[in-house]
């Protein structure tokens, strides 16, 4: 078992690989991936059986990035963990590169599904979990969805659909950073009581601090462990979480920082740049 | 007397036979009964998956499914698939997962519902999506076959079955049935009859018509609609140097757009293309419907005619 320490120290790095990838490119996702990172590192270093040395293995548990656009962030633990190399971010929206804008199951070892049209993870989520039942397999999926993208009419018909075939094996992880693309989820459209609508769809619930890696490490070992129907982890989350110009602003949902900015930030992630 | 059954039997029948497979899983979307799904349901309910009145959903599950390596087949109506679209193009298409889909009660042939279930447009939206396989069965027997086919097969695919009984042609012919292959029904070497799913049969009459004018056509099934049958396309240039093209469906990019495409990019051949001219069907019965389309056998004769006419 990794020490809540160390994960917290390889979502630093992971942080810098984050923002050195979309500082790199231009372009990208930092604010949900910052958001998402603590999550993600969690998730792979105490919960997911997965390996990197053979990531088609069939009995692997699942990951479905389903905010296919918070890329960077499934980039860097996939790199951390050795599925592909630190080299290989360098890649990212680069022509030929593995690292595709959105991930992409085609193109890049340790990719579940090929995301990047939200609302569309969990569903295919929900024929993963499928599968697994119907192979005798105790394998577990999780499927990681933003707060906006559940605005998404088709997440609904997922999660209506995933409590009645009574899916032990499928969890959900919700990033709920409160940001998207235009503005706050509060301004574009209100969602009112989240954990009470999954509760509605007959789904368990629990809420954690997705900064907390107690918490975070908690919350994971509920999903689980808890298989008498689907159930989703909320996590709350601040986007761009770790660089102070970042963090709780919408406009760096899908915006890169400048050289400076780039240096800030940095500084901030305890790196020295050369 | 001409024996009658409706394509989408040939879809439930294959997919008892495909039982056998324990890979094979059925998705339903609340329309197993019309699909001809519920056959298979009733024998493997372990296997079989209510999407309820989610068609978004299904798809993507069956997405998951072929991802594990299951062969999912997901039906409901030709037109309830389209809502679906985006997610076959970017979650089953794209990742090229071998998702089935059929859609039943296409064309206008599907009759008195009216407009709002009579998918004109299926075939053509499908077409656009690199990795799928199009097809549009002519009977009972072909469907079958060709639904078993596609369980072999690692691609996504759509097939469009009708609600309404078409004569059976293929009895004792199964082996003649490939996906992507078109089958020649009968040759003549004034005119090419390439059509598709209720309009084989009509073109068959058409052919008859025209016979007794002198007039000798070759008519073709082309079931499957992508990977065209080019080659079989150049052949029928060759020998006959005319094509009409016959579809229950949008003249705009379905058959006749898929044959219109191979002639301009490979040999030139005057094409007539008969089909739902760019507008919406209504209530009717089937046969009613085909005469207020104007794609009956009479039209496809009369196309055929001004096709000869335009020949070099």
């Amino acid at each position: 078992m990794t020490s809540t320490d160390e994960l917290r120290e390889l979502a630093r790095k992971c942080r810098v690989h984050i923002v050195n990838m979309v500082h790199r490119a231009q372009a990208g996702h930092p604010g949900g991936s910052l958001s998402e990172i603590d999550l993600l590192v969690g998730l792979y270093k105490t919960t997911l059986r997965v390996r990197p040395d053979d990531p088609d293995w069939d009995d692997r548990d699942r990951f479905i990035l389903s905010k296919g656009h918070a890329s960077p962030g499934m980039y860097a633990i996939l790199a951390e963990m050795g599925f592909i190399s630190v080299d290989d971010l360098a890649s990212y929206r680069v022509l030929g590169g593995i690292c595709q804008g959105h991930v992409d199951m085609k193109w890049c070892p340790g990719v579940d599904f090929s995301a990047g049209s939200l609302g569309m993870g969990l569903s295919f989520g929900m024929g993963s979990a499928i599968a697994g039942r119907l192979a005798g397999s105790e394998r577990q999926v999780y499927v990681m969805l933003g707060d906006g993208e559940i605005q998404e009419g088709s997440v609904w018909e997922a999660a209506m659909a995933a409590a009645h075939h009574e899916l032990g094996n499928l969890n959900v992880i919700l990033d709920r950073n409160r940001i998207q693309n235009d503005d706050f989820c509060e301004a574009q459209m209100r969602m009112f009581d989240i954990p009470a609508k999954w509760k509605a769809f007959g789904w368990n619930v629990k809420e954690i601090d997705g900064h907390n890696m107690d918490e975070v490490v908690e919350g994971l070992n509920f999903l689980s462990s808890t298989n008498d129907g689907p159930s989703v982890l909320i996590a709350h989350t601040v986007k761009g979480h770790g660089v102070s110009f970042m963090a709780d602003n919408p406009a760096f949902h899908g915006a890169a920082p400048n050289d400076e900015q780039y240096a800030q930030a940095m500084a901030e992630l305890g790196e020295v740049v050369a | 007397m001409t024996k009658m059954a409706a394509t989408r039997d040939g879809y439930g029948d294959a997919l008892l036979e495909l039982a056998s497979n324990p890979k094979v899983v059925v998705l339903e979307a609340d329309l197993g009964k019309s699909t001809k799904s519920l056959h298979f349901r009733k024998a493997h309910p372990e296997r079989t998956v209510s999407c309820g009145i989610g068609e978004q959903n299904m798809l993507l599950v069956g997405a998951g499914l072929a991802a594990s390596g299951y062969i999912p087949f997901a039906s409901t109506f030709a037109i309830f698939t389209e809502r679906a679209f985006e997610q076959m193009r970017n979650g089953v298409a794209r990742p090229n997962l071998a998702v089935h889909v059929c859609g039943s009660h296409g064309g206008t042939h599907t009759g008195t519902d009216g407009s709002s279930a009579q998918s004109i447009e299926d075939l053509a939206i499908y077409r656009t999506l690199p990795n799928v396989i199009v097809m549009h069965p002519s009977d009972v027997v072909s469907t079958k076959v060709l639904t078993m086919q596609l369980a072999e097969t690692n691609a996504p695919s759509y097939t469009r079955t009708a609600r309404n009984k078409t004569p059976v042609l293929y009895e004792g012919r199964e082996s003649d049935i490939k996906i992507g292959k078109g089958i020649v029904l009968s040759e003549g070497r004034d005119v090419a009859i390439v059509a598709c799913g209720v309009m084989v049969s009509e073109s068959m009459k058409a052919a008859e018509a025209l016979a007794n004018e002198g007039i000798h056509a070759t008519v073709v099934d082309m079931h499957t609609l992508k990977p065209l049958d080019g080659d079989l396309i150049d052949h029928l240039v060759a020998s006959c140097g005319a094509i009409v093209t016959a579809e229950d469906h949008s003249v705009i990019g379905g058959l006749g757009g898929a044959v219109a495409e191979h002639l301009t990019a490979n040999t030139f051949a005057p094409l007539e293309r008969v089909g739902v001219q760019d507008r919406f069907g209504e209530s009717g019965q089937s046969d009613e419907m085909l005469d207020v389309m104007q794609i009956s056998a009479p039209f496809i004769a009369e196309a055929a005619k001004r096709a000869i006419a335009r020949k070099g």
